[in-house]
């Protein structure tokens, strides 16, 4: 086992599509500089430094991946796929159905989300509930280094269009370079075991689509994605002091949705807490007790979500974003009875 | 038009310490997130927003700090905003790249090129509703390699807003020189829409007066769009904390996160051959190079470049930039202990 950054194994799993598969080519604004090592590595042939130009680059992405090419193409921060839904939303997803099945997209949409730095709501979303609606998008959210890695070399060899979200609380470099800026006059409360880890020493594409359990409980399943999980365990460690059991189920990809796990595990524990960045209606957390009523499962819910524009101040982020202590006091409210 | 170069002055040296605060708070860890600064942009700023008249309205970008002095907003509410007070201009929820001013029209956005449509949208409503105001749009040359900026300047002289495109270029696209991804020449390109587009230097305010007083008037004469383009410096680079200008200003410290991981790239095995690795480290180099030269350039700070034709009167020079360096200075502090008082209060929400 070797021990490596989430951004360190990104880049790493990356490095090692690019030196296997000539067609894998990396696309993105200041990725010059972004992936500077890739770049050094490569050549600018296979590291394409783009203007600020979404709706053309996503867009040439998507055709690029159809006539042979394995893009991951760069959104810097998902607020600003924004600029390039068309391509995605009207083409990207749809090519393979319009196709009769007989054309595949295998592009990869690589962007950072999530708050947590005072950046304010026009660059701190998270929005993969928003993809995730699109019939055809293929959306994953790594928790940790390992995952990162292993999730990245699987979105590269999907056949069809993946949208790879890393937050910004767990890749470093984001939050150096949008956040400290080299001061060391700000915190941030970063998750430190999903920041830097132990990965493969061979990387090994992990299965899209699959969740995986990061705690044993029998009282009551916590269900999220990417940073969620580290709030999701701290207040798993609370709650085990009050003689309560957290299941806590990392979905990782939010599209195809891991339903026969969530099934497993509320099955078993009979409430579902939905711990999700993504804001609160019409998204994640709903489709979650969707598919839980489908199947008729007895189920008590509750969900901490994102449910309003991110406030810039920090104090008020911090209210907005999900944190440990709503989450306890949902999983209370839920162990209990509904008031 | 008003062309009193102390008039002028006034305003841009008020930006300029406004911000000068603005930068020391981030540095103190008193603001979070980006920081984008106008600081370079003062003589673009006071060129075109100082000849507005009530009613008009301002399409801001990243960068709209300096426009909002300008225009008269009150610089303890912009302060506070940047403090993220709720008693901020917009109650501390917007922080700097998210400004608004409904009373001055003025409404800014972190997406680049979104001031395209925004100010072509200010320019319809002033058509119906305000005969003879005009809408101004900032952005960066990066921009203008977005399609609503260029769909908005099409949008404009197809139907005869009154809009003046204001194109402020520092040559960098975040860390990426604008020219190499970048064709053509923008005025060529801005002209081919069917508007004027004018080349004036963004150092010299007076330049960028006496032709925006041209393009402010066609406008407001029912004539149409003007594209203006103005080449700038910013002095700290894209935003506080610039990657490119901290490993050009501290090679040492910085350089040493970057140099080990780079040295793995060229000596591993499969990927470009040896030229073109040492070719890709030379990019990269060359990139550092270039920002050290190309955002470092005192002789066109438009300060100074002002400033030069007022120091013959030594005395009321240094009178004026007293008062307003008392002003700031009252300002920042009067934020300043606001923000302490509710800290203390604990009385955020």
């Amino acid at each position: 086992m070797r021990t490596m950054t989430f951004s360190g194994a990104i880049e790493d799993a990356l490095a090692t599509a690019m030196a296997e598969d000539k067609r894998v080519v990396i696309m993105g604004e200041d990725v010059q500089m972004l992936r500077v090592n890739l770049f050094t590595r490569f050549g600018k042939e296979r590291v394409l430094a783009a203007p600020i130009s979404e709706s053309a680059f996503v867009g040439a992405a998507v055709a690029a991946a159809m006539a042979g090419l394995r893009p991951v193409v760069e959104v810097m921060l998902v607020d600003f796929i924004g600029v390039a839904t068309d391509a995605l939303l009207n083409h990207a997803a749809k090519i393979e159905a319009f196709s009769g099945g007989k054309w595949q997209v295998p592009m990869v949409v690589r962007t950072a989300c999530g708050g947590g730095y005072g950046d304010g709501g026009q660059h701190e979303q998270s929005l993969w509930g928003w993809l995730a609606h699109i019939p055809g998008l293929t959306v994953v959210v790594p928790s940790t280094p390992a995952d990162a890695g292993g999730l990245m070399l699987a979105a590269i060899e999907y056949e069809s269009p993946v949208i790879y979200l890393e937050h910004k609380l767990l890749a470093d470099y984001w939050l150096d370079y949008l956040g400290s800026g080299g001061r060391k006059t700000v915190k941030y409360d970063i998750p430190e075991p999903g920041a830097k880890g132990t990965v493969p020493d061979r990387w090994q594409p992990l299965p899209i689509g699959k969740a995986v359990i990061r705690r044993q409980g029998v009282d009551i399943t916590m269900a999220g994605v990417g940073v969620g999980i580290y709030r999701a365990l701290e207040a798993a460690d609370i709650l085990e002091k009050e003689g309560v059991a957290a299941e806590i189920l990392d979905l990782r990809t939010i599209s195809p949705l891991d339903t026969e796990a969530l099934k497993e595990s509320v099955s078993k524990t009979g409430r579902l807490l939905v711990v999700d960045e993504d804001y609160r209606d019409f998204g994640l957390s709903g489709e979650l007790a969707a598919r839980i009523l489908e199947a008729r499962i007895p189920v008590k819910y509750e969900r901490v979500c994102t449910a309003k524009t991110i406030p810039y101040n920090r104090e008020l982020e911090d209210q907005t974003l999900p944190n440990t202590k709503m989450i306890v006091e949902k999983a209370r409210r839920l162990i209990g009875s509904y008031p | 038009m008003k062309t009193d170069l102390w008039y002028l002055y006034e305003h841009m040296l008020r930006s300029r310490l406004f911000e000068e605060s603005v930068t020391q708070a981030w540095y103190d860890g008193r603001i979070s997130g980006e920081m984008h600064l106008s600081t370079g942009e003062e003589a673009i700023v006071a060129g075109t927003v100082l000849q507005l008249q009530g009613g008009d309205a301002m399409a801001l970008d990243h960068r709209g700090t300096s426009p909002l002095v300008m225009r008269g907003v009150d610089l303890v509410l912009l302060f506070r905003e940047f403090l993220g007070h709720p008693e901020g201009l917009c109650a501390g929820k917007g922080g700097h790249m998210h400004l608004f001013s409904k009373e001055h029209l003025a409404a800014s956005s972190g997406i680049v090129g979104a001031s395209g449509p925004a100010a072509a949208g200010f320019a319809l409503a002033a058509r119906y509703l305000r005969p003879g105001n005009v809408a101004l749009a900032f952005f960066g040359e990066g921009a203008m390699n977005q399609g609503m900026m260029l769909e908005s300047m099409n949008l404009a002289v197809a139907w005869n807003l009154p809009v003046v495109f204001i194109c402020k270029d520092s040559k960098w696209a975040i860390t990426t020189v604008s020219a190499s991804v970048t064709g053509g020449s923008l005025v060529e390109r801005a002209r081919s829409f069917g508007m004027p587009a004018l080349e004036v230097d963004g150092a010299d305010v007076e330049n960028v007066q006496t032709v925006a007083h041209e393009a402010l008037a066609r406008a407001r004469n029912r004539k149409g769009p003007t594209f203006l383009y103005a080449p700038c410096v910013h002095p700290e680079g894209h935003l506080l904390g610039d990657p490119l200008l901290r490993i050009a200003r501290h090679p040492l410290k910085e350089m040493g996160k970057v140099a080990g991981p780079l040295l793995k790239s060229v000596t591993r095995a499969k990927g470009s051959s040896v030229t073109k690795r040492t070719g890709g480290i030379g990019a990269v180099t060359s990139l550092i190079g270039k920002t050290t030269k190309m955002n470092i350039l005192p002789q066109k700070d438009p300060l100074k470049v002002v400033r030069k034709n007022l120091q013959r009167e030594k005395s009321r020079l240094r009178k004026l930039e007293d008062k307003v360096s008392e002003e700031i200075r009252v300002a920042v502090t009067t934020a300043m202990l606001s923000s302490e008082t509710i800290e203390r209060k604990g009385d955020l929400s």
